[in-house]
């Protein structure tokens, strides 16, 4: 290979030929290898309302002065105006003092109906295509808690069917959650009054909290979320229901734009059956703080995991 | 101080030049891993615009071949360590000079690691988040936090110190031991820390029973250190074909009993695993059922898993009989060591643990062509990467690129340079 290129004094004629040979091997070279480079970054055209400056910039959370949260909120109202014709009403809502919320659900009355299902999603702004649910319901066989025995996508005439109950699951909102744990960027964390939130400008999308919680509790956004702008709930929480971007977490929150300003879940108001109950465990009065003073029998959901969950099963006619 | 800098950027340009300059065999081979590394990036761009759901990824399988590789790059990087503990420790003459190669390949492991988990984000962008006092790194608490600190630094260790030897070999002058010999202790404990801290990243998840086992760790280090020096006898080879550069027979043996000890050690510790697994017959083992024998008419990854157990027992039957001292049936045990790793450190160890659900969803997974791409793409870049280093670190030690020469007209072909003009 080398040898003919060797320059030769000899022949001049012939070493600029060659030289005018290789100069131009070594152009052409160049110039395929650009026109490949820019063919393989040509999907990036599609690429629109990614990130903005202002979002790519935006501070944590707990660093905000309420003036940085102030643009954040406006900016945000601002995409959600764009995208979806609607404008929202965006508030960020701090937990109330002397609150700690606790989730209690009534096997014995859970048909397995759904119906929380669905109203989560309509609720919380989740991506319609692919859906996003947050709750899970488990069709279990009567006499066993094993969830590896449990039918997901069970779909009868009706429910509830005989030999089996229904267990809900979603996020537990664990005193020592696993997911917070793990998040190598601190995006995600429990407030005051027990509430694991996202921020949803911060997560990385690593995905390590979803691999973490023992409760298969936590969602992805694989893609651009999608929701019909009919169906978008313009009363949003910034921890809360604010539509998400791709690639970020999120998860049940107790519907914060609801609960801290005094109402119940979704989840709550739609069940037909009156099996799930949500309060504050501080106050003494609260339903939850009854049940859990008064039944018999009430179970965290994998409690050998040290999770210690605040989310509570109870049996009850 | 300016004249050190220009020798300095002297150096760097001169290694940079010879980076694209070589025979047909060193141009065809940079053209090919070009052209995969571009349909690489092509793959991942789609992924960038269209996010995560080009993969095979679920919420169900969060993880998926682009951490299975991560998980064995790593273990190639820390391997490295395997040719320098010899070197500094018993002072073993043969690895000497070879210690360059395997840390260079260290590096190139890792810029395939720091590649892997980059593409596995799904907001790339907000990368800055990790960065110590620009963002909000969670350390101590998080393993994933742990990992981008032990594997930078790492890189740098490494870095520094190829790049301190090999620049004091082009000068021509003995390297200062206290630039060097205590980096090169740091790293040793650091290439374990590497593999460890990876280990842990799985171990720490209570919720995975799969995972959540404390023979996780040994087995990585064990594992590692059979594939990564295995990897490592297979360059030299390459370079000792491909170029002038002089191995001993006796180097690549003093690492092929590195490779057959890991190796045996690795097959008894995944015997320990499987014992445990299946006599206990408890609950937690529908990870490992779905692994070894499926579950539920879901086995997937069944065929894989026993042909990584094949070609370890065949690999280690090799590494242990006196045949694998002929190079040829060392090279064949190397790489089904390698293959037979790369299957039960990545796919099988990264994927049972998502399968059943921790609600006991089966849901399988199976990489995309997208994802494919975008992982023969990292690989490409990392060979391409790989090829560079050896590319300038050859003539430097060989002592074809140095300063003395600095004024002499630049050989423009190949590894040769001094056989190709010696008719001249």
């Amino acid at each position: 290979m080398s040898q003919p290129l060797q320059p030769n004094p000899a022949h001049p004629d012939e070493t600029d030929r060659l030289m005018g040979r290789r100069n131009f091997l070594r152009s052409a070279a160049a110039f395929a290898g650009l026109g490949a480079l820019a063919a393989s970054l040509s999907p990036l055209r599609e690429l629109s309302d990614y990130s903005s400056i202002d979002e790519f910039m935006q501070k944590y959370y707990k660093e905000m002065t309420p003036d940085d949260m102030a643009r954040a909120i406006k900016r945000i109202e601002g995409e959600v105006q764009r995208q979806y014709g609607i404008r929202p009403h965006v508030r960020d809502l701090r937990p109330m003092d002397g609150v700690e919320f606790v989730y209690c659900l009534n096997l014995t009355r859970c048909i397995g109906c759904r119906k929380c299902v669905h109203a989560c999603v309509a609720e919380n702004n989740q991506s319609r295509n692919p859906e996003i649910q947050y709750i899970r319901v488990l069709k279990l066989p009567h006499g066993s808690m094993d969830v590896d025995k449990a039918d997901h996508l069970y779909n009868p005439p009706a429910v509830p069917e005989k030999g089996y109950f229904y267990m809900p699951v979603q996020c537990q909102q664990c005193h020592n959650p696993p997911c917070v744990k793990v998040c190598p960027v601190h995006a995600t964390w429990q407030e005051k009054d027990g509430i694991t939130v996202i921020d949803y400008d911060w997560c990385i999308g690593c995905r390590y909290c979803e691999a973490a919680c023992p409760y298969w509790a936590r969602r992805f956004n694989f893609t651009k979320p999608d929701i019909p702008k009919e169906r978008l709930n313009p009363n949003m929480a910034y921890l809360g229901n604010r539509p998400r971007k791709q690639g970020v977490m999120e998860k049940c929150h107790f519907c914060i734009q609801r609960t801290r300003v005094g109402r119940y879940p979704a989840c709550l108001e739609v069940c037909p059956v009156g099996a799930r109950k949500f309060g504050n465990i501080l106050d003494p009065e609260s339903e939850v703080s009854y049940i859990l003073r008064e039944k018999r029998i009430f179970i965290q959901l994998k409690e050998e995991m040290g999770t210690n969950p605040r989310f509570f099963y109870y049996f009850e006619k | 101080m300016i004249r050190a800098t220009r020798d300095y950027l002297t150096f760097l340009w001169r290694c940079g030049r010879i980076a694209f300059v070589g025979d047909w065999r060193y141009y065809a081979w940079m053209g090919a891993l070009t052209v995969f590394c571009l349909l690489g990036l092509h793959a991942y761009c789609i992924q960038f615009v269209h996010g995560l759901i080009v993969t095979g990824m679920s919420d169900e399988v969060s993880w998926g071949v682009y951490i299975a590789n991560f998980t064995f790059l790593v273990g190639v990087a820390a391997a490295a360590v395997m040719m320098v503990i010899p070197v500094y420790i018993y002072d073993n003459e043969e690895l000497h000079d070879l210690v360059i190669f395997g840390e260079l390949l260290a590096v190139a492991a890792i810029i395939m690691c720091l590649a892997f988990v980059t593409v596995d984000l799904g907001r790339p962008d907000r990368f800055w988040h990790l960065i110590p006092g620009l963002g909000q790194l969670n350390f101590p608490r998080s393993m994933l936090s742990w990992d981008v600190i032990v594997l930078n630094g790492y890189l740098l260790l490494n870095v520094h110190i190829c790049g301190y030897l090999l620049y004091c070999r082009y000068q021509d002058r003995k390297p200062s031991k206290w630039f060097y010999i205590p980096f090169v202790f740091i790293a040793i404990f650091w290439a374990v820390s590497i593999h460890t801290v990876t280990a842990f990243l799985y171990v720490g998840l209570g919720g995975r029973p799969f995972w959540n086992s404390s023979i996780v760790g040994p087995r990585f280090l064990a594992s590692a250190f059979s594939a990564g020096p295995a990897i490592i006898i297979l360059a030299l080879q390459v370079i000792r074909r491909v170029t002038k550069y002089h191995i001993t027979n006796k180097a690549l043996l003093t690492l092929r009993s590195i490779v057959q000890v890991s190796m045996i050690i690795n097959v008894f510790l995944l015997i320990n695993e499987i014992f445990k697994e299946f006599y206990s017959g408890n609950l937690h083992v529908a990870s490992s059922r779905y692994l070894f024998l499926g579950l539920d008419g879901h086995h997937a990854l069944v065929p894989w898993i026993w042909t990584a157990i094949t070609f370890n027992l065949v690999s280690m039957f090799l590494l242990i009989l006196p045949l694998s001292r002929s190079l040829k049936w060392l090279d064949l045990a190397c790489a089904l060591c390698i293959v037979g790793i790369w299957i039960e450190k990545g796919m099988g160890l990264v994927i049972p643990g998502f399968i059943p659900t921790p609600l006991g969803a089966l849901i399988e997974y199976t990489p995309t062509m997208n994802e494919t791409l975008v992982c023969l793409g990292i690989w490409a870049f990392g060979l391409l990467c790989y090829t560079i280093f050896l590319r300038m670190s050859v003539p430097i030690l060989q002592g074809t690129l140095s300063k003395s020469n600095e004024h002499l007209p630049e050989p423009d072909s190949g590894a040769e340079p001094v056989a190709a003009r010696a008719p001249h």
